[in-house]
């Protein structure tokens, strides 16, 4: 296979696992400037898929694309399709406010609300009306909390501002806020990048733990956390997805010169 | 030697002394200005200042005393029988200042008064010379000194920031000694009030009739002086205020910031803040000409009776008038909540109205709610509408078709006019004034308090 079509790679991919979310052709504009040239990648069921590339180069965009989010920026125009289990996002039929109760985010600034460590986790169950009762309600927060392996080190203070909890706690807050809606899928964005080490290392085992409920899409401009967390590997550079493949591969064998120039850190 | 004239000489022998210290300093680089610690207008700059300033405040010094010295001489030459009693002593100097004057023909004065007024004038003249010489010796001190001083490395640049530091302080030295001074007049005349009348009958009277009489012989009323009508007039006109104003100014804050497309907030903005540069004379006709009858006509259809100069009608206006500033305040307010948190709830599906209602509001309502005291305290302080519009009965009542009256409109009633400046009534006028500021500045340091608490949390 010397040259890795989109194709290929879905073909490869379904040996493997259900595509849960694909993009297809996509392109996008912010104003007159593109953003995305034709990306089609593939996002497996159940697996972490990393997106690395050097600043700019339009993963965070991509990202925000597959929930919409770029949806509440002004003059961007996306064209192209992004599909979650087979339907387009894009269609006029999607409510866009379901769609992300579907696909969670995590920021890459840990952004609780400052209110009360279970109002943050309550949120999204609140406003989709997923509990009828306040013991269900309980009951949703104390299991995201412990999915987010953040339980025992909260359970004491959950009427406590959430403001007041640590860098690393507060973005397993954030996680922990996004897993309480029940998403099918969670994309991350960098979510590490403002966190010291023993909190990123919680992070990402904490993702690992995800990954068997959860498909997860993670922007990151650590190549050593790509390799450890992610299953698939996707490479960006200017705007353009250069290589899709399993992360073993991409970092030990990168088919593209330009990947193998970023992995061996040449340029980026 | 008029003032004009001084102030411009001063002006000009700086513009000299900059021009020397810069040609000086550009003498010593000998063409390099690398030579120097600081450039040559640093070096201007100094001199300049060290002209200018000292010979500045001498100026004000001498003004501030040459009254005060020159009266204290003309005292000490008067006769006993005219200093020892106060009366003939004002009497005298009055009639000395007119002969100094020239400008006492029709004066039948003692000569030693005369020949005082003569001497006043000669003192004047003096004092008039001598303040020249004294300032110009003084400039021209100040700038040999600092020419002197022009080494090439002397730090001509760190020494002007520091006097321009001294300056600065001087001028918020201004402000802060000129409300002090604000206050402390309000404070002593209140005080003045209050030994006339007692502050328990003052602040929880229920009747408001400044009526008195002014001469001895006149027949009026004994004048009661409780302030409780005049506040509960402001706090219901203001209440009104606040019933228009807080829910106008917030919605529009919300649809400006949250929902209107860039292009529409752009005219939309200024347009709403224009209300803020309407002059508050204009809503006060526009209230008393246009909102109050037509309150009063449809009242009359309705079977209500209105009076022609309603609560209602000011409130409403002074509402308006106040809309801009619970806006835009509320607006920076919100613009401030970082784009993380609507990031992290439109991330969780939430929808725009429930992203404002549950994150942004309550993240925003410290401030918020900073934003509708200060607009209360703006409120109770205002005066041209409420004089136009509210009408100047103390009614003590709850009702907004009445006329009542509010604390500011008093003041201003007690004032207008001739009057007998330690009259019971004209003072209460401060006694007035100094609980509205207590008031207001209480409002405005609570809402500045609760501003600021919100301000860190993001910061």
């Amino acid at each position: 296979m010397a040259v890795v079509t989109a194709d290929a790679m879905t073909n490869a991919s379904q040996t493997r696992g259900k595509s849960k979310m694909a993009a297809r052709d996509l392109n996008l504009f912010y104003s007159d400037n593109q953003a995305l040239y034709d990306v089609n990648l593939d996002v497996v069921e159940r697996e972490v898929t990393a997106l690395i590339g050097p600043s700019g180069c339009g993963k965070s965009t991509f990202l925000r694309c597959l929930n919409r989010m770029n949806d509440t920026i002004d003059g961007v125009t996306i064209n192209g399709k992004v599909t979650l289990d087979d339907r387009d996002i894009y269609d006029k039929s999607i409510d866009v406010v379901q769609l992300r109760a579907r696909i969670g985010m995590v920021f890459q600034k840990p952004n609780p609300f400052p209110k009360s460590i279970f109002d943050n986790v309550a949120y999204g169950p609140r406003i989709h009306g997923l509990v009828n009762s306040r013991d269900e309600l309980d009951e949703i927060v104390m299991t995201s909390l412990e999915k987010a392996g953040l339980l025992k080190e909260v359970k004491d203070r959950l009427s406590a501002p959430a403001t007041g909890l640590s860098g690393g706690q507060q973005q397993r807050l954030c996680i922990a806020r996004a897993v309480a809606v029940s998403p099918e899928v969670i994309l991350m964005d960098e979510p590490c990048s403002a966190l010291d080490p023993i909190a990123t290392a919680k992070v990402e085992e904490l993702i690992d733990e995800l990954r068997s409920n959860y498909t997860i899409v993670i922007v990151t401009h650590s190549m050593q956390q790509a390799a450890r967390v992610s299953q698939r590997t996707a490479f960006f550079h200017l705007g353009k997805l250069v290589e899709v493949g399993e992360t073993d591969q991409i970092f030990t064998n990168p088919r593209d010169e330009r990947t193998k120039g970023y992995i061996t850190g040449r340029f980026g | 030697m008029s003032l004009t004239f001084l102030l411009l000489g001063i002006a000009l022998l700086s513009a000299l002394s900059f021009v020397f210290g810069r040609q000086r300093a550009i003498a010593l680089s000998g063409g390099r200005y690398s030579n120097l610690h600081s450039l040559p207008v640093h070096y201007g700059t100094y001199t300049a200042l060290w002209c200018g300033l000292p010979a500045l405040a001498l100026l004000f010094v001498w003004y501030a005393l040459q009254g005060s010295v020159v009266q204290a001489l003309i005292i000490s030459d008067l006769p006993a029988d005219i200093t020892s009693d106060p009366g003939k002593l004002s009497l005298a100097l009055n009639a000395i200042s007119l002969i100094a004057a020239d400008n006492a023909a029709h004066l039948d004065v003692a000569p030693e008064v005369v020949e005082a007024g003569q001497r006043l004038a000669t003192l004047h003249t003096i004092s008039n010379i001598a303040l020249i010489v004294v300032l110009l010796s003084v400039a021209l001190l100040g700038l040999a000194l600092s020419y002197r001083r022009i080494f090439a490395d002397m730090r001509a640049r760190n020494n002007v920031e520091r006097i321009v530091r001294y300056l600065m302080i001087g001028c918020s030295a201004i402000a802060i000694l000129s409300t002090l001074g604000i206050v402390f007049s309000l404070l002593f005349e209140a005080l003045h009030f209050f030994s006339k009348i007692s502050p328990v009958d003052f602040l929880f009277g229920l009747e408001w009739s400044p009526q008195t009489a002014i001469r001895a012989d006149q027949v009026a009323s004994e004048g009661a002086f409780g302030m409780i009508p005049l506040f509960a007039g402001t706090l219901l006109i203001t209440f009104i205020a606040m019933l228009v104003a807080v829910p106008v100014g917030l919605f529009s804050a919300i649809y400006m910031g949250e929902y209107a497309s860039s292009t529409f907030r752009a005219w939309a903005k200024p347009a709403l803040e224009i209300l803020a540069g309407v002059p508050t004379v204009v809503y006060g006709f526009f209230a008393a000409l246009t909102v109050a009858p037509f309150l009063r006509d449809s009242g009359a259809v309705l079977g209500l009776s209105v009076s022609s100069e309603s609560a209602l009608a000011a409130g409403l206006v002074m509402g308006i008038m106040i809309i801009p500033f619970v806006s835009s305040l509320s607006d920076d307010v919100m613009s401030q909540v970082p784009q993380a948190l609507r990031d992290g709830s439109y991330g969780l599906g939430a929808t725009k109205s429930e992203t404002i209602r549950l994150v942004i509001f309550p993240a925003a309502l410290p401030g918020i709610v900073g934003a509708i005291l200060l607009a209360v305290s703006r409120a109770i302080g205002e005066t041209m509408i409420v004089v136009m519009a509210a009408g100047l009965a103390a009614n003590l009542t709850a009702n907004p078709l009445n006329a009542v009256t509010t604390v500011t409109v008093q003041i201003v009633t007690l004032l207008v006019g001739d009057q007998e400046f330690d009259s019971a009534k004209t003072l209460s006028a401060f006694a007035l004034g100094l609980v509205l500021f207590l008031v207001t500045l209480g409002l405005n340091v609570f809402a500045l308090k609760v501003v600021q608490k919100y301000r860190e949390k993001y910061d």
